[in-house]
C-alpha cells in the first residue's frame, strides 16, 4: 500500500510540471509579461491604439495554440526585445540580472570587513579604551593645567 | 595614491559615467533642417533585404515616419502617394518607415492604401529614435547630399506637399 502511494506520489511529481508546461498561453498572464512599446508600459495597463493590435496578435496566436514563450518569441520579432518587461537572460542584457548581485556581494563585503575592522579596533590595539585612565604624563599636564585656574 | 582613494574614485567615475549616459540617451531631441539624416540600415517590410538612406544619394527623398494603428497616417497615405504618382522617379521618391508595428498589420496598410513607394521596417523604433520623432506621422525631407531640408512633424497634407516639398524639388539641389 505505502508502495502504492509513494509511486502516485511520484506520479503526480513528474506529472505536474510538464501539465503546467502544456497549459494553453493566457493573454491575461502575457500581457504582465511584456510592454506596449509605444506606451512605454506594462500592456496589460495599455489602451492606446498600438495596444489593441497587440492584444489582438497574441490573441490570434494562442488561437494557433502557440505557448506562451512562443508568443512572446514571436512579440520580440516584430517588435525587438524592448517588448519584454523583464530583459532576456543572455547577452548583455545578462547584466541587468548579474550586476545587482555582484554590487550587494561587494557592499556586504565592505560592510563585513568595516565591522570587523571596528570591533578590532573596540578589543584593544592602540587607541585607548574608555576604562583606561589617563596615563602619568596626561596626568601631570590635566594638574597643572587645572592649577592655573585655581583661585 | 593609496587602494582605498583609487576605488572611491572609481566608485564616483562610475556614478558620474551611469548619470552622463542616461542623460545623453534620454536626450534625443528631432533632427533640424541643415542637419545629416541617418544613414543606418533598415530591412525592407515585405522581408526582401534592407535599405539604406545612403541607397538614395543623389535623390530626394521624403521620408516617412508612420504606423497602420495611428489614424492620422492614414489620412496621410493617399496623398503622399498621388504625390509620389506624380513626381517620384530617379530624382524623388518617399520612402516610408513603418516603425513599432506589427508587420502583418503594416503590409495590409500598404496593400489597402496602394502605397507604390518603398516601405522600410523599423519595428523597436531605434530609427524613429535617431530622427528624434516623437510619434507618428512624421516626416523628414532629405536632398540629394543627405541633408534634412524640411521636418513636418505631423501629418503631411496636400498643401504641405505642394507649397513647401514641391519647391524645393523644383528649386534644385544637386
Amino acid at each position: 500500500m505505502n508502495r502504492l502511494a509513494l509511486l502516485v506520489a511520484v506520479a503526480v511529481a513528474l506529472l505536474a510540471p510538464a501539465a503546467a508546461a502544456t497549459q494553453p498561453a493566457s493573454l491575461t498572464e502575457i500581457e504582465k509579461q511584456v510592454m506596449c512599446p509605444v506606451c512605454g508600459t506594462l500592456l496589460q495597463l495599455a489602451e492606446s491604439p498600438q495596444a489593441q493590435r497587440e492584444r489582438v496578435f497574441i490573441e490570434r496566436l494562442i488561437a494557433e495554440g502557440k505557448s506562451e514563450e512562443q508568443v512572446k518569441d514571436a512579440l520580440v520579432a516584430e517588435y525587438g526585445d524592448e517588448v519584454l518587461a523583464l530583459p532576456p537572460r543572455s547577452g548583455f542584457s545578462l547584466s541587468a540580472y548579474l550586476v545587482p548581485i555582484v554590487a550587494f556581494l561587494v557592499a556586504a563585503a565592505a560592510l563585513a570587513a568595516g565591522v570587523l575592522r571596528w570591533r578590532r579596533g573596540g578589543s584593544g590595539g592602540d587607541s585607548p579604551s574608555a576604562g583606561d585612565g589617563p596615563s602619568d604624563e596626561d596626568s601631570k599636564r590635566l594638574d597643572a593645567d587645572l592649577a592655573r585656574y585655581d583661585l | 595614491m593609496s587602494l582605498r582613494s583609487l576605488l572611491a574614485i572609481i566608485g564616483v567615475l562610475a556614478v558620474v559615467g551611469l548619470l552622463v549616459f542616461g542623460l545623453a540617451s534620454k536626450g534625443s531631441s528631432r533632427l533640424q533642417p541643415g542637419d545629416a539624416a541617418p544613414t543606418s540600415t533598415l530591412p525592407q517590410l515585405d522581408g526582401n533585404g534592407s535599405e539604406s538612406l545612403a541607397d538614395y544619394k543623389g535623390k530626394w527623398v521624403l521620408v516617412n515616419f508612420w504606423a497602420s494603428w495611428c489614424l492620422p497616417c492614414r489620412a496621410e497615405a493617399p496623398a503622399l502617394e498621388a504625390f509620389q504618382q506624380q513626381h517620384g522617379g530617379p530624382r524623388f521618391t518617399v520612402l516610408g518607415i513603418d516603425t513599432q508595428d506589427l508587420s502583418g498589420d503594416a503590409r495590409a496598410f500598404v496593400e489597402r492604401y496602394g502605397l507604390s513607394y518603398p516601405q522600410l521596417r523599423d519595428g523597436n523604433g531605434d530609427k524613429a529614435d535617431e530622427y528624434g520623432t516623437t510619434g507618428v506621422p512624421e516626416n523628414f525631407l532629405v536632398d540629394p547630399k543627405g541633408k534634412v531640408r524640411l521636418v513636418v512633424a505631423g501629418p503631411i497634407g496636400e498643401n504641405e506637399l505642394s507649397g513647401e516639398v514641391a519647391p524645393l524639388l523644383a528649386g534644385g539641389g544637386s
